[in-house]
């Protein structure tokens, strides 16, 4: 075999080369995915903190719903599509800490000296932690309904909150892995994350309607993607939706899932060139 | 005949200015096809660094390296088709079976799913992983994760095997059955293995033909029995009780007749001799005569660990320790 195939790499193998991004990001997700099956407990540990959120944050904070400025919801209505956002971009922190796994492990090595799609090994966490996502919103957003939340919106509504749940993860995730990337710890992960995700939901209208916000947090709230996110997700819900508010911020999410998506590659680029 | 590995004068260098560690300085060999070449040499000597540039996770500053015919500069896609790579720390997935880490890995080179299935139960009967095929890794013993490792690399069957630190970390029994397997892959596959290992024995045992590896520089290159048939006899190891000594003990060890080449390190005196049990009972009385006292000696037919001295000057235990505590 050696002396036959010394000079060319085995025309089979070279054949399947092409457009291989996607179907690498199919297995690697796939992977992911088949953890999750097998450990479903990691995502019931994602849900703990957004059922403390919806349901003891929701019962002692009720009557701030009688404010004026939330108009006739009540506050679990209110609260709602803000924890499902907040949901998405807290468990998408922690996203880059499989690179870090892997890092610390040789699969990273062997996935480098491997032909596996670079874009791939981003695209493919980004993809696992978009339909972690979709899981974890439905599943609070149940729990909503369930505690007696009601909406107008209907489905349309409903897939506005999934895709806006669903970008914020992908932006977070995106940048989780820039820095798993960049710093190449836990601990410094782990850092970065809490450091970020906490302020970043205070410092929107998740749990405050947008009229009652001290002036600073409302300027702030303005550049804050979690605030895209909650403001969409809550005006889809309504009856009569303000399609364009809903629109445009969706596409600012849009719009910076992309540079966040282009930042972790950068990072990954990085990151091989320090090897 | 013809060269699975060819490195020439690689030289890299870690960081810029004052800071900068150069971690080769003009390495190069050539490894026949379808052996099994030892790269050995104490942590720290370049021996990785090597690897990553063989292996296109890395970049030379200054060298040329073509692997199975490629250059892995201009060609570093053709090149990961062509080899399989064993890194120094394990890197199977453990949330998944065995069977499920071969599969991915079989898809990821862009194998048919009918070839992924009969190469990947090939694989796991030929290193007695198939009883444990379905079950998760995380719970299999270290040699059989190892052992999956290695699997993990040939399933794409490779032209050149790439095994870094392939034991280290194992029980001897293990790393008995890690030795039979490696030994067994260049005739089984048809690779050529390149084994990067910082135990000597290993070396000895498995490698055609090796390499040692001091300071980023090949100090010495040919088969086990060439390297150890460069030296002259045997080895006596003096170990003196007092290392203050030193100077006293090297006069009195020259002066005895069939003594050659003496090199101290410490408290340790190594010289050559031609046949030991004639030379040591003059030596330990010039010794003695010399009022020199010995804490311990040894006689031993020449090893690697001998070339190793007579190559890089100092003992390989001492510049593996010195090494760890430059990579800590």
């Amino acid at each position: 075999m050696s002396a036959t195939m010394t000079s060319a790499a085995p025309a089979g193998t070279a054949g399947g080369q092409r457009g291989p991004a996607l179907r690498h990001a199919v297995y690697l997700t796939g992977r992911s995915l088949r953890i999750l099956r097998r450990e479903p407990v990691y995502l019931a540990f994602t849900l703990i903190q957004p059922m403390v959120w919806l349901l003891l944050f929701g019962a002692l904070f009720e009557r701030v719903a009688d404010l004026p400025g939330f108009g006739d919801t009540s506050y679990l209505e209110y609260l709602t599509p803000g924890v499902v956002v907040m949901t998405a971009m807290m468990s998408a922190g922690w996203a880059g800490s499989q690179f870090i796994d892997d890092m610390q492990r040789g699969v990273m090595d062997r996935n480098l000296t491997s032909p596996v799609s670079r874009g791939a090994l981003i695209t493919g966490a980004l993809a696992y932690q978009a339909v972690v996502t979709v899981v974890q919103s439905l599943i609070v957003f149940g729990v909503g309904l369930l505690a007696g939340a009601r909406y107008d919106g209907g489905l349309a509504g409903v897939l506005v909150v999934l895709l806006c749940a669903v970008l914020l993860a992908v932006i977070f995730a995106a940048l989780s892995c820039a820095v798993a990337l960049t710093l190449r710890s836990q601990e410094s992960l782990i850092g970065v994350s809490q450091f970020l995700t906490l302020p970043l939901a205070f410092l929107s209208t998740v749990m405050m309607a947008p009229a009652l916000l001290p002036g600073w947090v409302g300027t702030v709230a303005r550049v804050n993607p979690v605030d895209w996110a909650a403001r969409a997700s809550r005006e889809a819900l309504l009856g009569n939706p303000d399609w364009s508010a809903v629109l445009g911020r969706a596409g600012l999410l849009a719009a910076l899932t992309l540079v966040m998506a282009w930042l972790a590659t950068r990072a990954f680029r990085a990151y091989q060139r320090s090897v | 005949m013809q060269h699975a590995i060819e490195a020439e004068g690689l030289v890299k260098t870690y960081g810029k200015g004052p800071k900068a560690v150069r971690a080769l300085s003009g390495v190069g060999f050539a490894v026949p096809s379808g052996t099994v070449f030892g790269m050995l040499g104490p942590n720290g000597a370049g021996k990785s660094t090597t690897t990553k540039i063989l292996t296109t996770l890395s970049t030379p500053d200054s060298g040329t390296a073509v692997v199975a015919g490629l250059d892995v500069a201009k060609q570093p896609g053709a090149v990961r088709h062509a080899i399989g790579y064993v890194p120094q720390k394990p890197c199977f997935d453990p949330t998944a079976t065995g069977r499920e880490n071969l599969t991915l890995q079989g898809h990821v080179y862009g194998m048919p799913g009918s070839d992924i299935r009969s190469r990947g139960t090939h694989l796991l009967e030929r290193f007695g992983l198939a009883d444990a095929a379905d079950r998760i890794t995380k719970t299999w013993s270290g040699g059989m994760q190892r052992k999956l490792d290695v699997a993990l690399a040939l399933m794409h069957r490779p032209r050149v095997l790439f095994l870094d630190e392939p034991t280290t970390g194992l029980d001897p029994e293990a790393r008995a059955d890690m030795w039979a397997e490696i030994s067994g892959v260049t005739q089984a596959d048809g690779v050529t293995v390149l084994l990067t290992t910082h135990y000597l024995e290993e070396a000895d045992q498995l490698a055609d033909r090796l390499v040692i590896i001091d300071r980023g520089q090949v100090v010495a290159e040919g088969t086990p029995e060439e390297l150890k048939g460069g030296l002259d006899g045997d080895a006596v190891q003096v170990e003196l009780a007092d290392p203050g000594q030193q100077e006293a003990a090297r006069r009195a060890v020259a002066a005895v007749r069939g003594v050659g080449e003496i090199t101290a390190d410490g408290a340790r005196l190594h010289a050559r001799v031609g046949n030991g049990a004639a030379t040591l009972p003059g030596l330990l009385a010039a010794l003695d005569g010399a009022g020199v006292p010995l804490a311990s000696v040894t006689v031993a037919r020449p090893s690697l660990d001998d070339v190793y001295l007579r190559h890089a000057g100092r003992s390989f235990h001492s510049a593996d320790r010195a090494g760890t505590e430059v990579a800590a």
